[in-house]
């Protein structure tokens, strides 16, 4: 077998690693690598004779919801989901994320689709998983153009959740609320520090424990490939063929 | 058999008015795309659609045939097939409104209408750019004594009504209930609409009510104006349990959608 590791199934790995203390994982919209890991996850919990939960809002099999559209922020409000994942076209170093566009708002230089349910999500679900793999200084940047959701709040508004971590391709980072300020835990064995810092346009704290991203094993590698990538091939297809070949 | 008298698609096109709030599903709720094409074919202007919570290749056509000058929306995109050209083009040449939103209010504005209360509270949001420019929406301070934080600053989103609603589902039964399954944001758009529409693949000679697990799945007949029977009414989107989405014909909009003329040539073959 093939042990070449894709750079998504390391992505997909990083992010199982994430998801080993929780119980209900959910998965939102265009998010073909967060579907995989939180399947991984659940897979992997059950060697350890836990039980994980795995929502996945575009897929009809993997969805545990019945009350329409709404069941989702719902669920979330009342604290039933431990994890979900947020993108951005933009992330800045307090962690809003901007899902809408480049340019001032509302004359916008290039539109992009929309919020979704990033406005409370990022409220309410206690662990808040940024993932977008372009790092570079146009989706990483000081401060972004227009806030879909914010990265903190003020005193007084209701916040049990947020961030907790952002995974690009090249790191992973950790969210200091009390700082608000991402600090790097993982490098990928192709980066150095020296470029990461060149190729993100916030800042961040670099502190002593870096590690760089492990590779899946030979075990993880053969679930995700065996196992779970036909499942992902219900509700992503188009991923699911051009990773996998199925 | 049946004890409602079936519309054309025609019919159901002819109640849609210029400057319509019109109810759009999501790509997973029954999209109904032949009504759409026929819509254009109309030549109606001025729409004002409400995605609950997002649309796809539906509300794309409808913006790019020039139908639409106000979109309220969580997202407009194609999915795994990028964004949503003729929107963003829109968009970005000021040619339509968005009033962007987020899911949950988008839910939340059509479940005060369910209610008939003028409002509705939403946590999260605040300190939002999406709250900035919403002049629609309000900030209170929790009044409450009872529950939640005392003094907590909490959203109040406007009850909307919709003008009308169509969408597409597997089948009604004699009596004209519509099939939903768990697809229940179709009754929270039907609660919320003066008028609504259904195109079905098709009618069975059955009742919903008289068995338990279909009565629970069914948007009963009391919210529903009128049904056409339309065969393979959301292609090329999905149907969800009945068929999947043509993905090979989104992937040929998508691609086509990116230039005006792209987009041009495409309506014609596809009209």
């Amino acid at each position: 077998m093939n042990l070449d590791i894709q750079r998504e199934e390391l992505l997909i790995s990083q992010l199982a690693d994430l998801l080993k203390n929780d119980k209900h994982v959910a998965v939102g919209a265009a998010s073909p690598i967060p579907g995989a890991a939180a399947l991984l996850a659940k897979e992997e919990a059950k060697f350890l004779n836990k039980r994980l939960r795995v929502t996945i809002l575009h897929s009809n099999k993997y969805n545990n919801f019945t009350d329409g559209a709404r069941e989702l922020f719902d669920c979330a409000a009342q604290g039933r989901i431990d994890t979900f994942f947020l993108g951005g076209v933009q992330i800045d170093g307090q962690a809003n994320i901007n899902l809408v566009g480049t340019g001032e708002y509302p004359k916008i230089k290039k539109r992009f689709p929309g919020s979704f349910g990033s406005a409370l999500m990022y409220f309410v679900v206690p662990q808040i998983i940024l993932f977008r793999e372009e790092h570079s200084p146009r989706t990483l940047v000081k401060k972004v153009d227009f806030i879909s959701a914010p990265g903190v709040s003020e005193r007084g508004v209701y916040r049990p959740g947020g961030p907790k971590y952002l995974l690009t391709n090249r790191a992973l980072f950790k969210f200091n609320k009390n700082l608000k300020k991402f600090s790097l835990c993982k490098i990928n064995e192709k980066e150095t520090v020296k470029n990461l810092i060149k190729v993100t346009g916030f800042d961040f704290d670099v502190n002593n424990k870096i590690s760089q991203m492990p590779n899946p094993d030979t075990n993880r590698i053969n679930i995700l490939r065996d196992k779970i990538a036909p499942m992902v091939s219900e509700f992503y297809p188009e991923f699911a063929n051009r990773i996998w070949g199925i | 058999m049946k004890s409602f008298d079936e519309l054309s698609l025609k019919e159901i096109v002819d109640e849609v008015q210029d400057g319509f709030i019109l109810g759009i599903p999501a790509d997973y709720s029954g999209v109904p795309m032949k009504f759409t094409k026929e819509l254009i074919k109309k030549g109606v202007k001025n729409l004002k659609l409400y995605c609950l919570p997002l649309t796809t290749i539906q509300g794309d056509m409808l913006i790019g045939s020039g139908c639409v000058s106000e979109i309220e929306a969580a997202a407009v995109t194609l999915g795994e097939f990028g964004m949503a050209p003729r929107f963003s083009e829109a968009v970005e040449n000021g040619k339509i409104l968005i009033k962007d939103s987020t899911c949950p209010a988008l839910h939340a504005q059509l479940q005060a209408t369910e209610k008939s209360v003028p409002f509705m509270p939403l946590r999260g949001v605040i300190g939002s750019d999406i709250q900035k420019h919403r002049k629609d929406w309000h900030v209170i301070e929790n009044p409450m004594r009872s529950s939640g934080v005392r003094e907590e600053p909490v959203l109040l989103l406007p009850a909307v009504q919709l003008d009308i609603l169509v969408f597409h589902a597997p089948c009604s039964d004699r009596n004209g209930n519509i099939q939903i399954g768990r697809r229940r944001e179709l009754a929270t758009l039907a609660h919320a609409s003066k008028k609504v529409f259904v195109t079905v693949e098709k009618v069975l000679d059955i009742d919903f009510f008289e068995d338990e697990l279909s009565a629970a799945t069914c948007l009963p007949a009391l919210y529903v104006n009128g049904i056409s029977i339309v065969k393979n009414g959301a292609w090329p989107c999905a149907l969800p349990g009945v068929y999947s989405s043509d993905n090979e014909e989104i992937k040929k909009y998508s691609l086509a959608a990116k230039t005006k003329e792209g987009f041009g040539e495409y309506m014609r073959y596809c009209l």
